[in-house]
């Protein structure tokens, strides 16, 4: 896997932010909902006004162990919140509320399959919560910086992985799975472009064989998929070049420019920061019993791997396909919701694996954002089941309805695309082909089978396409006789 | 003119309650008492007087209306260090003279729920920083007793108004000894409760881990009263302890026959920096009456009681210098004039609205938590903490309080310490063992002696309690203070 | 314990302080003293002593997950130094 780099081995860690799905803020009652006008959502504790004391979200805790149970995770009988400190705009009180030396989560591991089909144990050294700090507006304020506290406190599982990951694509591999399993167990939405779920990534080289790591830069705040790979291989090539031309690589944090492809350092943090962790001495301990957790581990819902489990050993579904589907928990609840709506899982995985996701790829765009949603696309494979429409001409009905033209029947109706189940009129066709086309089916009656192709193709093309290909078959076939 | 200002709260509470007087009468008086006094002392950073009186016309109604609680109508102070809504909250510092606080710090809730009045807020140290009341941007607060001497700090402008009468009682912080000492110093009741038993939440913040409000008053009997409004579990403060608040003021008359008082070696041991010889005679002579009263005196030992002083000051420093953080010019407060850019608006609105005492303690506890420092300092100090409290928790299982002096000397003058900040540090060095631990204390008048200028000043003794006894200490206080009469006593100037 | 003038600099840049050159000395005799003080806490060994954060073996409670909190942001704002848009203003932050 490691051959793109040449003689070198890359290095990588990624720390996950992945926001909680909590109503409301970690420390205080104030909403987390996205999209608000700026500091609507804040609170006397998320402004933090003097005298303000935070006090602790039950869910919160609750997600957090959630993902600690689902990665096999020691989940700490007690863990502590403590005080990071530095100055900046975006963070109220001067210091962030977090964990440092007593996580809620501590050592876990998940595994991710690798490009040829092995799967790589990922080692997670911890997860912790922490409140998010608000956002600064840079635009249009007359040389200011506008800052909005809305999404200050709201909880995040900071979930740190080990440096186990040897090249760009594992990291993307590695934080997909994340990315599935926070959506399965139903912490965190996932949504990237909403900034709910990012990372950053700790990326190191060093000689094949050497036993001890490079000199890490840590990339900062990733949000897309994309731009990890990216910002990982234009960063590895950065460090490359820095050692192959004699230099050193500097521990710093850099920030990936989507639009250069490149990083480049954040001078702002370029001083070592010096955070002075300390209890927070507002919060008390955080005690969690064995038979809480259990009880949680009861609660958890189908993971991934179980899920694609079922669906091979009770729909009948490849691994393959099975796994294509499971990724995603949106796509495999819209499954599940055809299949039984359908009552044909194979027809379902295919649809969903082939022509569904074609179409979702195209347009880049997740299943929840697709216009067609699971009933609507429930009842167009029942239109191919009931002879209704010919797959063909299914493909074409799907992208009518994808276009918002209305629903499979409506789409059928008015493009008047119903099969021609009416044996008269499709006769009428095969007697007309026979007629224009003798010598060719003398040749069929004559033992030539190929030719029941060209037939039932020509009757078809007559038919432009309404012609059930079955019955055409039969038709023919009863006229050789 | 009645002389309102001789009564207790336990005696206005009641006059309010038969209808001999109103609240608004009431109100007027001290309002008035206060504009004609407190040029001398300084001891208001705000005076409330539309605010008070229409709460004042309230209490009426439902004093009128039957059934209204027992504090209903009386009008007190509160430390400004409680965020009141819609009333400037300064915390005695430059960087909050422009704050009007939006919400209102549940002890003030509390209180504003049992229907007391509010006649104002009352000058501090800056930020709760300070012994004397030196280091609050409004000035010095000056002693009733003697105006050359200071009241104590940091609710010496609490003490001082109480002293002087110009509020029947007020609310107050201790950290390492703020409410105790400037009630000794000026010769009032003071209560510090419990770590956990009053809410923290609304008050400004100075080191969360030893922060405590508590009633100052004119005698035990008051402050149970307050205590009864203020304490409680509150939710928005994690720190605070679900455990129900029983009624102050139903055990005050309990005979004190076999109760045994701990006295701690070390706190009357004779050593240099030590006690002065005037308030130790004057706390044997309390401790003899204790002793007449039934009581039994036994020595004991708090071995670790000396490393006190050093440890607060690292952990109350630590705990501000972060709690302090937020004070950056950005959502409220002091914002220093034409930032030029973000690290300028940072230190400098900082560096401008902050005394050097607040910056001082800033950089100290930094320093103590900043990286290399952490064990060394922090946590070391809260191991020792541990020590400490486990000192107490060995005594009580062989005293049912413990007594010792509040201060090792009465009120020293204006000036006298503000260039050795160790020497002001030193001067908590009876009462900061008691936060370390969490422990409930008090501090009550028992006598006089006189100061370093020869001046004689009220002296303060301290009862120091296990945890949650706070129904006891007040009994023990009050049985004395049914015998005795220095809580009763008012300074020549404020008669 | 000695603190210099230097390392003062240093912490006051940490806390966000401006200082004046003039009185650096005075808060570096300050912080020294202190920290002498503050020394005497290694007289005593506290191994396997556990910290103290909080008098009472008591856990953290935890709050149901509730929005309980309504849009403010007038009255907040009104008390803020300096808001545009309903954003509270600084100098430009640069990355």
């Amino acid at each position: 896997m490691s051959a793109e780099y040449g003689s070198w081995e890359v290095v990588i860690g990624l720390e996950i932010h992945a926001q909680l799905a909590t109503k409301s803020k970690i420390f205080s009652g104030a909403s987390t909902a996205y999209g608000a006008e700026p500091n609507t959502q804040t609170s006397v504790v998320d402004i933090a006004l003097p005298g303000v004391l935070p006090v602790l979200n039950k869910e919160a805790v609750h997600m957090a162990v959630k993902f600690g149970m689902a990665i096999n995770a020691e989940v700490a009988d007690r863990s502590v919140f403590d005080r990071k400190n530095y100055f900046y705009p975006d963070l109220p009180k001067g210091y962030q509320i977090s964990q440092f030396e007593l996580p809620v989560v501590g050592i876990g591991s998940i595994d991710i399959e690798l490009e040829n089909g092995e799967t790589k144990t990922i080692g997670v050294t911890r997860a912790h919560l922490e409140e998010d700090a608000g956002k600064s507006l840079h635009e249009d304020y007359a040389g200011m910086t506008g800052i909005d506290l809305n999404r200050a406190g709201t909880p995040l599982l900071e979930i740190v992985s080990e440096p186990d990951m040897r090249s760009a694509k594992e990291a993307v591999a590695y934080m997909k799975k994340i990315h599935t399993l926070v959506q399965y167990i139903g912490i965190c939405d996932g949504n990237m472009q909403e900034g709910s779920f990012r990372c950053d990534a700790n990326v190191s080289v060093r000689p094949k064989g050497q036993e001890e790591f490079g000199t890490r830069a840590e990339l900062k705040n990733i949000n897309s998929f994309r731009f990890v790979e990216r910002a990982i291989n234009i960063e590895v090539e950065r460090q490359i070049d820095v050692i192959e031309d004699g230099g050193e690589v500097v521990q710093e944090t850099r920030l990936y420019d989507s639009v250069k492809n490149e990083t480049r350092s954040m001078r702002s943090k370029e001083e070592a920061m010096d955070y002075r962790y300390f209890p927070d001495p507002d919060l008390l301990p955080v005690i969690l019993t064995e038979e809480y957790r259990q009880q949680v581990k009861a609660e958890l819902p189908e993971l991934p791997e179980q899920k694609q489990q079922r669906f091979m050993d009770e729909l009948g579904l490849s691994a393959y396909d099975a796994g294509v589907i499971t990724a995603s928990l949106a796509l495999a609840n819209y499954f599940e919701t055809v299949a039984e709506k359908t009552g044909d899982a194979k027809l379902s995985a295919n649809w969903i694996t082939g022509e569904l996701s074609a179409r979702l790829n195209r347009e880049e765009i997740e299943i929840c954002s697709a216009s067609v949603d699971a009933e609507a696309f429930a009842l167009l494979l029942q239109r191919i089941k009931d002879n209704t429409i010919s797959g063909k001409i299914a493909k074409d009905v799907l992208d009518a309805m994808w276009d918002g033209e209305g629903s499979a029947d409506e789409v059928i109706e008015s493009k008047g695309l119903k099969q021609i189940t009416d044996t008269g009129a499709i006769e009428a066709y095969v007697d007309e082909v026979i007629a224009n086309n003798p010598s060719q089916f003398e040749e069929l009656k004559g033992g030539k089978d190929k030719m029941m192709g060209f037939f039932v193709g020509q009757v078809m093309k007559m038919s432009k396409g309404k012609a059930n290909p079955a019955q055409v078959n039969e038709l023919i076939r009863s006229k050789m006789k | 003119m009645s002389m309102y200002h001789t009564k207790s709260v336990t005696e206005l509470s009641a006059m309010l309650q038969a209808g001999e007087v109103s609240s608004v009468e009431l109100t007027q008086y001290f309002l008035e008492r206060i504009k004609s006094s407190d040029d001398k002392l300084n001891s208001f950073i705000t005076v409330c007087e539309e605010d008070a009186l229409a709460q004042a016309k309230e209490s009426d109604e439902k004093l009128k209306a039957g059934n209204a609680p027992a504090l209903t109508g009386v009008p007190i102070a509160h430390k400004d260090i409680f965020c009141t809504d819609g009333v400037k909250t300064s915390c005695g510092s430059k960087m909050l003279d422009n704050f009007i606080s939006p919400y209102d710090a549940t002890v003030v809730a509390n209180m504003r729920n049992a229907g007391v009045v509010m006649l104002g807020k009352t000058n501090m140290d800056e930020f709760a920083m300070g012994s004397s009341n030196e280091t609050s941007f409004y000035g010095v607060v000056k002693n009733p007793w003697n105006l050359k001497a200071v009241p104590g700090g940091s609710s010496g402008g609490s003490a001082a108004a109480v002293s002087a009468r110009l509020a029947p009682a007020s609310t107050g912080t201790d950290t390492g000894g703020s409410i105790r000492q400037p009630a000794a110093f000026c010769g009032i009741t003071g209560l510090k409760p419990t770590y956990g038993r009053v809410s923290r939440f609304g008050m400004i913040a100075f080191a969360s881990s030893l922060d405590q409000a508590g009633p100052m008053g004119q005698s035990a009997s008051d402050c149970a009263l307050l205590l009864n409004a203020m304490a409680g579990f509150d939710e928005k403060d994690s720190t605070s302890i679900e455990k129900e608040v029983p009624d102050y003021s139903a055990d005050l008359d309990k005979p004190l026959q076999g109760l045994r008082i701990g006295l701690p070696k070390e706190y009357f041991a004779h050593s240099e920096g030590g006690m002065d010889a005037e308030v130790e005679a004057t706390i044997k002579a309390a401790l003899d009456q204790y002793q007449a009263m039934g009581a039994e005196l036994i020595e004991i030992e708090l071995p670790n009681s000396g490393i006190s002083v050093p440890v607060y000051y690292v952990v109350a420093p630590a705990e501000c210098s972060t709690n302090l953080s937020r004070f950056d010019g950005v959502r409220y407060g002091y914002r220093c004039e034409d930032p030029k850019d973000l690290n300028d608006l940072y230190t400098r609105s900082r560096g401008e609205a902050f005394g050097a005492e607040v910056q001082r303690r800033i950089m100290v506890g930094t320093y103590a938590l900043s990286s290399g420092y952490y064990d060394a300092y922090y946590l070391k100090a809260q191991q020792l903490r541990h020590l400490i409290s486990d000192d107490f928790t060995r005594a009580y299982e062989k005293v049912d309080v413990i007594m010792a002096p509040a201060t090792p000397e009465t009120a020293f003058n204006i000036g006298e310490k503000t260039d050795d900040p160790i020497s002001m540090y030193l001067s908590d060095i009876y009462t900061i063992a008691v936060n370390l631990a969490g422990i409930p204390a008090m501090s009550i008048p028992v006598g006089f002696a006189n100061n370093s200028s020869g001046e004689s000043m009220p002296v303060g003794m301290q009862i120091i309690g296990n945890h949650f006894e706070e129904a006891k200490l007040l009994n023990v206080a009050h049985k004395y203070q049914q015998v005795t009469d220095w809580h009763t006593r008012l300074p020549e100037e404020f008669k | 314990m000695s603190i210099e003038v230097d390392e003062v600099k240093k912490i006051a840049k940490l806390a966000c302080l401006s200082v004046d050159d003039a009185d650096l000395p005075s808060y570096a005799t300050n912080l020294s003293n202190i920290l002498d003080l503050v020394a005497q806490m290694n007289a005593i060994d506290t191994t396997g002593v556990t910290p103290m954060s909080h008098p009472f073996d008591v856990v953290q409670r935890l709050r149901e997950d509730v929005v309980t909190e309504t849009d403010r942001r007038e009255e907040f704002q009104a008390i803020a130094p300096n808001t545009e848009d309903g954003l509270y203003l600084v100098p430009k932050v640069i990355e």
